[in-house]
């Protein structure tokens, strides 16, 4: 899902530049509300914790491979405004050291990763979760919050590759950026993520979460009352 | 440091270690790239050309540790491995390093 250089016009890379910049920025406004020192190691945790579970590709049949990003986890267990910048900063940092995703893309992809995942798995474990929830209840939400959140970033991805050679292409008609239409990258990214990446998002989401509900006596972001 | 802490942090330390499931795994299936992530020579395979704009922009970064891989490309897979076990502490490092100074600076100025 780290979109490389050269897939995405200027057209699209730099609005969703903009979008990043604005929630990131906003993201830290609001965490230094929240922020207390004993937090620091946690946030710290966070962001070295999704950057390895993205180290975990899963090769699914076709001949591609995926993993899961983490943002899921993060969201439920230090809230969505933490997420954004801590996915955010690992993001940049595979770009630019590892060249994990591209510069130009950098924006699309902390939109994809560290925006909408954080934001639709969080709303989703609100959602479904409902009042006083036991652990299997807690583990349902918590599943479905990772795997939603990461199909919904997966399919954003495809419509971001897919719209390219409507918005830019040559003299001869053939696309600048990438090449593929939407009925070809939404399938795509549909099938590999919904049968197989998201699985394994949700399950990494609710097997940590329902681990720190049962076994360790801290309040968690997503079991607050009131919230967002 | 927190008994939970460590134990988290342990945690951590461990996923670095199994780290290599990652690169190993995908080899052993033979698979290829993420689906849309392919560099120039692949992307020119799959459609017999390669996009104008693409070619312009797809090299504007050369990242000093490509694919989390310090040696080179044709280095034996244990010692990817190794690499690859050694890009994941770097990862760490950096993350918590970054998120660790920006959260301290937030404090600071509240």
């Amino acid at each position: 899902m780290h979109i490389p250089d050269g897939y995405l016009s200027p057209q699209t890379y730099v609005p969703l530049y903009a979008v990043w910049v604005s929630f990131f920025g906003v993201a830290l406004k609001k965490i230094k509300n929240e922020l207390a020192a004993k937090h620091v190691p946690y946030l710290a945790m966070a962001a070295a914790f999704s950057f390895l579970i993205m180290m975990f590709n899963i090769p699914v049949p076709g001949g591609t491979t995926g993993h899961a990003v983490g943002a899921g986890i993060v969201a439920l267990l230090l809230g969505p405004w933490t997420a954004v910048v801590a996915i955010s900063v690992v993001l940049v940092i595979q770009a630019l050291v590892f060249g994990d995703g591209g510069i130009t893309s950098l924006g699309a992809n902390c939109f994809n990763m560290a925006i909408v995942i954080p934001f639709v798995s969080y709303w989703t474990f609100r959602a479904v979760k409902g009042k006083d929830a036991g652990t299997r209840h807690i583990f349902a939400a918590s599943f479905l919050a990772g795997y939603l959140g990461l199909s919904v970033a997966a399919l954003i991805t495809a419509v971001e590759f897919g719209i390219q050679p409507l918005i830019a292409h040559g003299a001869d008609g053939r696309p600048l950026y990438a090449p593929y239409p939407l009925s070809v990258t939404v399938p795509a990214m549909a099938v590999t993520h919904l049968l197989a990446f998201s699985i394994f998002e949700g399950l990494v989401t609710a097997l940590l979460f329902t681990y720190f509900v049962r076994h360790e006596n801290i309040p968690l972001y997503a079991m607050k009352r009131g919230g967002l | 440091m927190s008994s939970f802490n460590k134990k988290l942090w342990v945690g951590i330390l461990v996923l670095a270690v199994l780290a290599p499931i990652g690169l190993v795994l995908p080899r052993s299936f033979q698979s290829g790239d993420a689906w849309g992530e392919w560099g120039t020579e692949t992307l020119g395979k799959l459609l017999g050309y390669v996009p104008e704009g693409f070619k312009r922009t797809a090299d504007l970064w050369k990242a000093p540790v490509r694919d989390y891989n310090l040696g080179s490309e044709s280095a034996s897979l244990p010692a990817q491995s190794g690499y690859y076990i050694l890009s994941a502490f770097i990862g760490i490092v950096l993350a918590a390093g970054i998120m660790y100074v920006l959260s301290r600076m937030l404090l600071k100025r509240k």
